[in-house]
């Protein structure tokens, strides 16, 4: 057991340090560590267009999605590598948001799925952040229940024709390209009947629509589809076979996301050591520092595993299933500090105004943004499920849709 | 980066495993628990046979020099096991001790008998049934005129102290307070048992009147050594908790599967299965700060006492929470003297509080994160 750098990592370090401190857009240091949770702050210049000049730059460089092999775009580096950058990369680390799914999810399912032509026209796009995708999964009637999806594609010649609707799609308003699951047979049971594609979302027929959130931002989107046609050269695995893509794409989603979750606990240490409570500061107070010991842990044990997860992958193991607790653990703690900053920030803590609230409003952020946490990407209820059933196997619960064909589900309205 | 054990320490693992499988049931720790034995002295033999009281002893000593991180896993194992042996008292304490602060005579003396589990070790510090504190000592260490020293005073609550041979004993004397070495086969000496939530592990009130004894490490630095050695011992105390509660996971799982109610396995309701799912999670990262801590220990990293408190914060609350929703899973069953739960919930709570409680290592895990800071600062 060895948490130092191999003098080879060091050495990787280094190279990768020096590039950064050269390179990195300097002037948006400022911003961006004032970015405060689900916000990107890029000063005066678009957050889009500074996120693609970064990961322009990177590709260039060779240091774009550093996990993909090289045809791709990539650097076929390792898994500790791919950390140590993430360590260097520091706060310009947060010019990627807009990639995370696309790189992370669909390029993944494109390198298994598609065709060597698509993988070439695709992926560098995708890695260089010269083109953005999105995964167009949930559905109205489709969440938690993600196998109880409705959109329909028919066959029509040598194309599919989508009709129905998606819910929840990041960063649709902005993408070039989306993987979409539909329904191809609503006469087989649920899992059975679906088809994944990929699409140009500039297709006709398709209508986004942003969602304004709790928190007032608008990150997701509704996404309509009004006979939008997609070739069927761009469908991604087998007529029928779309869950078993899906899982390649979820499975990824575990690996993209595990390793760097905010959970807002080095804010909270921050505010506590500065912030006056009774004759000291409120690190003194008995009360506060059992939570702060409390969370402390907690957000240590996150790092920590995740650590074990990239220890695994970089022996070629698979990391265990204890990386689905990433999420479940991060988005409570997130949540429950957050109020309890709150409070001892007192009166004042009700504003929301960056330029007047304590710490640009960042307490404050993450209050209205955790409660996402605990459902995106699988509610706190699922995952439980899923370290019940799945990792400690505990026998499935009744389920009422089991072995229906889809079109017999009761669906309640 | 390497954040696992290695075979040759997994190995070390699987063979305490397979003993303490074919060797301590739960009828042992049963046996001990209805007895006023305070140890399983065939168990003890045993263990000593196997070398794992010299797992991170150097072989001059008579150990196997195996390291801490192997020492870890063991330690795992006695937890899961719930082995009835007074092996933190006498291991990650007084082995500990003297291997840190120990002349070469002391460990020349001391470590081969405590390897091969001839001497059994106990640490008496506490004075008073409150929170450790400095100002609380009283026993008191007077020089004689040939070096060593006269120990007079009275300790609550030593673990294992009933059984011990050899007891570190923290004590003041002009210099402040230090830490003893007291051989306990002397009339100066006297032990009176005491009954704690766990019967399964022996505890005493030790009296000493004029004992004989010597100085173990720095006059004056017995505090601050104690607390050393409370980190030290926090790290194998956690893996032990682990172990147990790893052990009343598996056992809640094991029920929620088998007892069927309403027609169908318990384990298929919801209401268990999260409840079984948030024991897995404490685990989880109880285990993983626990790794961390390992490798703090087996590094003398500067980072050994957060990790420490860290470790020992979250092993604690996850060993506390499995034990008792292990009995909430098993229902009335669970509260039966006859079923094994009451096994874990005695020793989860009987292993928190030994070092101190939970608050007292919270306390210290945000004073270890101050001096990080502090550090930090001092360094930017």
């Amino acid at each position: 057991m060895d948490f130092n750098d191999t003098p080879a990592e060091a050495a990787f370090r280094s190279e990768v340090r020096a590039w950064i401190d050269a390179n990195a857009p300097a002037h948006l240091y400022g911003a961006l560590s004032s970015s405060t949770f689900g916000g990107l702050n890029t000063g005066d210049e678009d957050p889009l267009e500074a996120s693609k000049r970064w990961q322009k730059k990177k590709a260039d460089a060779g240091w774009a999605c550093l996990q993909w092999p090289q045809e791709y775009g990539g650097r076929g580096a390792s898994p500790i590598e791919r950390v140590i950058w993430s360590q260097e990369e520091g706060v310009y680390g947060k010019l990627a948001g807009s990639f995370i799914i696309g790189q992370g999810m669909c390029g993944p399912t494109l390198m298994e799925y598609a065709s060597d032509a698509h993988k070439e026209r695709y992926l560098p796009r995708l890695a260089s952040g010269e083109e953005v995708w999105c995964q167009l999964f949930s559905e109205p009637h489709g969440g938690s229940d993600l196998a109880g999806l409705r959109t329909k594609a028919e066959k029509d010649g040598d194309e599919w024709v989508i009709n129905g609707q998606k819910i929840w799609t990041s960063g649709a308003h902005y993408s070039d390209y989306g993987i979409l699951i539909t329904r191809t047979d609503a006469t087989v049971a649920k899992h059975k009947g679906l088809t994944m594609f990929f699409l140009d979302m500039k297709s006709p027929g398709i209508d986004i629509r942003p969602i304004k959130q709790v928190n007032g931002q608008s990150g997701f989107n509704e996404v309509y589809f009004d006979d939008v046609r997609i070739p069927d050269h761009q469908r991604l695995g087998g007529v029928g076979d779309g869950w078993r893509v899906s899982l390649t794409t979820l499975m990824n989603e575990r690996l993209a996301i595990g390793g760097s979750i905010a959970t807002g606990y080095p804010e909270l240490e921050d505010l506590v050591q500065a912030l006056p409570f009774g004759e000291g500061v409120a690190m003194d107070d008995p009360a506060v520092r059992s939570r702060l010991a409390d969370w402390y842990a907690k957000a240590s044990g996150l790092r920590n595993t995740a650590s074990r997860a990239i220890s695994a992958l970089s022996k070629g193991e698979t990391p265990g299933p204890e990386n689905s607790i990433g999420k479940l653990v991060a988005g409570t703690l997130m949540q429950d500090l957050a109020k309890f900053a709150m409070d001892m920030q007192g009166f004042g803590a009700v504003i929301n105004d960056p330029e007047v609230a304590e710490g640009s409003a960042r307490f404050q952020a993450m209050l209205l943004r955790s409660p996402a946490v605990r459902i995106e990407g699988g509610t706190d209820q699922i995952l439980r499920n899923i370290i019940a059933e799945r990792v400690l196997g505990l026998p499935e619960d009744l389920r009422a849709d089991k072995g229906l064909p889809f079109n017999e589900i009761p669906t309640g309205n | 980066m390497n954040f696992d054990f290695s075979d040759e320490e997994k190995l070390i693992q699987d063979q305490t495993a397979r003993y303490l499988h074919d060797h301590c049931s739960s009828d042992v720790v049963r046996g001990i628990l209805e007895s006023d034995a305070g140890y399983d002295a065939s168990l003890w033999q045993g263990l000593a046979e196997l070398g794992l009281m010299g797992t991170a002893v150097p072989e001059q000593y008579g150990g196997v020099n195996a390291g801490s991180l192997a020492l870890c896993l063991v330690a795992q194992e006695l937890g899961a096991h719930l082995a009835p042996v007074p092996f933190a008292s006498s291991i990650y304490l007084v082995c500990e001790g003297l291997l840190q602060y120990g002349t070469e005579a002391q460990k020349s003396q001391w470590l081969p008998q405590i390897a091969s589990g001839a001497t059994i070790g106990a640490l008496a510090a506490v004075e008073q049934l409150t929170e450790l504190r400095e100002t609380d000592i009283a026993c008191s260490a007077v020089a004689r005129s040939d070096g060593r020293v006269r120990l007079s005073g009275k300790k609550l609550l030593v673990a294992d102290g009933g059984l011990a041979q050899l007891i570190i004993v923290l004590a003041r004397s002009d210099e402040g307070l230090g830490l003893y070495l007291v051989d306990a086969n002397q009339s100066g000496v006297t032990r009176q048992s005491v009954a704690t939530v766990d019967p399964s592990s022996d505890s005493a009130a030790l009296e000493f009147d004029q004992a004989d004894a010597e100085l173990l490490g720095a006059p004056g630095e017995g505090w601050q050594q104690l607390h050393n050695l409370y980190d030290r011992a926090a790290v194998l105390l956690s893996f032990e908790q682990l172990g147990g509660a790893q052990s009343a996971l598996d056992m809640a799982v094991g029920y929620a599967k088998e007892r069927f109610a309403f027609g169908r396995p318990i384990g298929s309701f919801q209401g268990l299965k999260h409840l079984i799912a948030d024991m897995y999670v404490a685990l989880k990262l109880a285990e993983s700060n626990c790794y961390y801590a390992a490798w703090a220990l087996a590094t003398d990293a500067p980072e050994l006492p957060l990790a420490a408190a860290t470790a020992r914060v979250s092993a604690t609350k996850a060993y506390q929470l499995c034990a008792s929703d292990n009995i909430q899973v098993h229902g009335g069953m669970g509260f039966t003297w006859e079923f094994d739960c009451h096994l874990y919930y005695r020793r989860s709570n009987y292993l928190a509080l030994m070092l101190g409680g939970l608050s007292s290592w919270e306390n210290k895990l945000v004073n270890a994160i101050a001096a990080q800071q502090t550090n930090n600062r001092a360094a930017s």
